[in-house]
């Protein structure tokens, strides 16, 4: 490049090596130029297989009348209504069930199950909704279209779709007009290292601690020990698709 | 592949040419908004003309980084970006670094590109609770303080 | 048979063609406005939901891709099974599953919640996605498409036209399969998890495809002033009967299998007994007028040779054939989705349990006749600047 005749000035060319130096660098080489960038700085490590993060809800605490956990989720990612149920965002809902043949009530919250499975990912057409490798389903904002096929798939419709423009979002949680977003498990709090998610914080604040979140490959962890003292159910778990929530009571 | 390379330096000569003008009024102006952090800091999270020249592929990569492995606290980061940038108003009120005049608007407006960032993005700095959670707050304490040298100034440029 | 000749289709009255695609051209426009109203304020303002995430769009643009593919079926009969009544038809054939194709494809990109990220749709594939294929297929479509109607028009390329003729006709099985599987797979959903689907839509797809076909051609020798000879027409209108029929059986096959898993009663019983208008849209919709009409028209011996036997049993099957889309997408929607199997929702926060209410608004149906309005266009461009239609189709 450098003996050819036509060559431009030396500063002109600096500018240009050095362009073509930050661009090379970035896109051959991002993870490097990256990670010895962040080496100097205090990134977390970031998501960790070793970690498959779910949630326990005990049904028989879930408390008649409350919505502190809706509360405090729609407080902590900055979901507003506009008094439109059908568009507004739902992250999480309390739902109360009565058998159908013996007339016993239930009461428990859904949101996203964060399945091992996940119907939505495999229906994403440009990998849009992922699960990172902790079992955090999500969804990346920066190539969802909007095509809202994963809610077609979602056999528990724990997906919405922004149906407005948005401003002042959380840092929590950005999210904008015309994608579709989901219960994240609160993943701004696990990456730094955080061990409660919003919704768990409310309700043990109220008194109910209806909710936990913890880690399902770690057999010491809360939600392990009590995984493994009482029986427990994922909905709809004749799909297979191995929830990360799962319920007590039902 | 050599043909290939000559025609992309041939277009990023005819890009440099046309370009020059608008990158000597960047040049010029030493651009931080009033009122805000980065007005008071000796300099931002790499030297300046890197950042202007790269801090959309910086945050890219970020971006991938945080959303899809969960790394936060990244040298680049875009809240921080607005923490530091964004201006106060005569009431302390913080202004959006996307309005007229702003921080990001201010250049991305002159060569007339959009950025999308604010599609999700907030344009003010976070001052919600719940804030100190996140990840890219590990280091609570203001990473470049005025008079300080940075050290690794040179590493950025790697 | 006495040599073909091709001829760029004009108009008896040059006014008549301007105006009407003048009126297509401002049809479209009102439909680009609905869509930038609807992305500008985001979707909010259209019937469609975090419940019913697909509506009237979805309807238009299924509707339309499903009808270019079957729009293809006259081409693939002249040139692959080798009917040499169908060949002089080909070129035309090729021109509408183009231009119906683009209609839908307009609908259905235009109201994606980031239709301006559709570069990341062509360059981000997730191939476990029907959809991520899809849009291989569709795209390849038009390109196989394009090629076929050279070897069709260009004679130095003409002995292309065999092979290329066999690739198109098993792309668009695909690409209708495609279709179809994206109501195929969704297990979650009771209305949208039958196999069944799959080659129901190509059926469909040969069916409603037909349809346009037989119903615009006449339009355009009326207004060409060209003949058409009953020959020919009648081999067209029994093969549409063939098509209606097994549209008919397929939606047989589909609900029967459906009654016997007593698991998806609840859905059938919605779709077929007391779903509202969607029950309505079926029996009257689907069955009445899609089905026994069309049947009656063309199979009666009272409308023999009756051209507008014909056309009337077209727009039949069109119409049906909307409402049958409109059934599938939107009433398999409206129907809740069982999260508790024998319980009963006292209470929810996001309408657990209970029948999805949508009603379409005006920017939805705008952008969506607006995509039968691209189609037309198309064509209408087409036929007059390509040598489309044979000067006669006498037989």
């Amino acid at each position: 490049m450098s003996n050819k005749s036509d060559s431009p000035s030396t500063d002109r060319r600096q500018f240009i090596g050095g362009t073509l130096a930050a661009a090379g660098a970035l896109t051959l080489a991002p993870g490097v130029i990256l990670h010895a960038l962040a080496a100097n700085d205090k990134a977390t490590a970031g998501a960790s297989g070793e970690h498959r993060w779910g949630m326990v809800i005990d049904t028989n605490k879930c408390a008649d009348g409350c919505s502190a956990c809706v509360d405090a989720c729609n407080s902590e990612h900055a979901l507003e209504g506009h008094d439109r149920p059908a568009t507004d965002a739902v992250w999480i809902r309390p739902v109360k069930l009565k058998d159908k043949q013996t007339g016993h009530v239930n009461r428990l919250v859904m949101m996203c199950q964060h399945c091992e499975h996940p119907p939505c990912v495999d229906v994403c057409p440009t990998n849009a909704s992922f699960k990172r490798v902790d079992g955090v389903v999500l969804v990346d904002r920066h190539r969802c279209i909007g095509c809202r096929y994963c809610m077609m798939a979602c056999p528990y419709k724990a997906r919405s779709f922004v149906h407005e423009a948005l401003s002042d979002q959380s840092v929590n949680a950005p999210r904008g007009k015309g994608c579709v977003e989901s219960c994240t498990l609160c993943v701004h709090r696990i990456d730094a290292g955080g061990m409660r998610t919003a919704c768990q914080e409310a309700c043990e604040k109220e008194g109910h601690a209806a909710i936990l979140f913890g880690d399902l490959n770690d057999p010491e962890s809360e939600i392990s020990r009590v995984l493994k003292t009482h029986n427990s159910v994922q909905i709809r778990a004749d799909l297979e698709l191995n929830t990360g929530v799962r319920y007590l009571n039902l | 592949m050599r043909s290939s390379l000559i025609s992309n330096r041939r277009l990023i000569l005819l890009l440099t040419v046309l370009l020059t003008p608008a990158m000597q009024v960047l040049a010029e102006s030493a651009y931080v908004t009033e009122n805000s952090k980065a007005a008071v800091l000796e300099r931002c999270v790499a030297p300046t003309d890197v950042m202007r020249r790269n801090h959309m592929d910086f945050l890219r990569h970020g971006r991938d980084d945080t959303v899809l492995r969960g790394v936060r606290g990244l040298e680049y980061s875009l809240a921080e970006c607005i923490d530091c940038h964004a201006s106060t108003d005569a009431s302390g009120k913080a202004v959006s670094v996307a309005d007229e005049g702003e921080f990001c608007q201010a250049c991305h407006g002159y060569v007339a590109v959009s950025p999308a960032c604010f599609q999700c993005h907030r344009t003010t700095p976070d001052s919600a609770a719940g804030r100190e959670s996140l990840g890219y707050r590990f280091n609570a304490n203001p990473r470049h303080p005025v008079g300080q040298p940075v050290d690794g100034e040179t590493d950025h440029e790697q | 048979m006495s040599k073909m000749y091709y001829r760029e289709l004009y108009c008896g009255a040059p006014v008549r063609f301007w105006m009407g695609l003048a009126t297509l051209g401002s049809i479209i426009a009102i439909g680009l406005g609905a869509a930038y109203y609807m992305e500008h304020n985001g979707h909010w303002v259209t019937g469609m939901s975090n419940q019913v995430v697909w509506g009237l769009p979805h309807v238009f643009a299924i509707f339309l891709i499903v009808a270019a593919s079957g729009a293809l079926n006259v081409a693939s009969i002249g040139s692959v099974f080798g009917g040499p009544l169908y060949k002089p038809l080909g070129r035309y054939s090729g021109l509408l599953a183009i231009g119906l194709l683009a209609g839908g494809l307009m609908v259905l990109v235009l109201d994606l919640g980031r239709p301006d990220r559709l570069i990341v749709a062509m360059t981000q594939y997730n191939f476990k996605s029907i959809f991520a294929w899809n849009v291989i297929l569709y795209t390849g479509f038009f390109a196989i498409v394009g090629v076929y109607l050279w070897t069709m028009m260009d004679r130095s390329v003409g002995k292309y036209n065999r092979p290329v003729g066999f690739a198109a006709f098993f792309w668009r099985i695909a690409l209708t399969t495609g279709t179809g599987s994206i109501f195929g797979f969704l297990v979650a959903r009771e209305a949208y998890d039958a196999a069944i689907m799959a080659p129901m839509f190509v059926i469909m797809s040969f069916s409603y495809g037909l349809a346009f076909f037989i119903m615009t051609l006449i339009t355009a020798y009326i207004w060409g002033d060209r003949e058409i000879g009953d020959l020919r027409l009648t081999r067209l209108k029994n093969l549409l009967g063939v098509f209606v029929g097994a549209v008919l059986y397929f939606t047989l096959a589909q609900h029967l299998t459906n009654l016997y898993v007593s698991q998806h009663h609840g859905i059938e019983r919605f779709i077929l007994l007391d779903g509202g208008v969607y029950t309505q849209m079926f029996w009257i919709g689907q069955i009445l007028i899609g089905s026994i009409l069309p049947l009656f028209l063309l199979y009666s011996p009272a409308f023999d040779k009756s051209r507008w036997a014909i056309v009337a049993a077209s727009v039949a099957v069109l119409i049906g054939g909307f409402f049958q889309i409109y059934v599938i997408v939107i009433g398999g929607q409206a129907y809740p989705m069982t999260l508790f199997p024998g319980k009963e929702v006292i209470e929810s926060g996001f309408f657990d349990g209970q029948v999805a209410d949508y009603a379409p608004t005006f920017p939805e149906t705008a952008l969506g006749v607006a995509g039968i309005a691209l189609a037309l266009a198309m064509v209408a461009v087409g036929a007059r600047v390509f040598k489309v239609f044979p000067e006669t189709l006498e037989d």
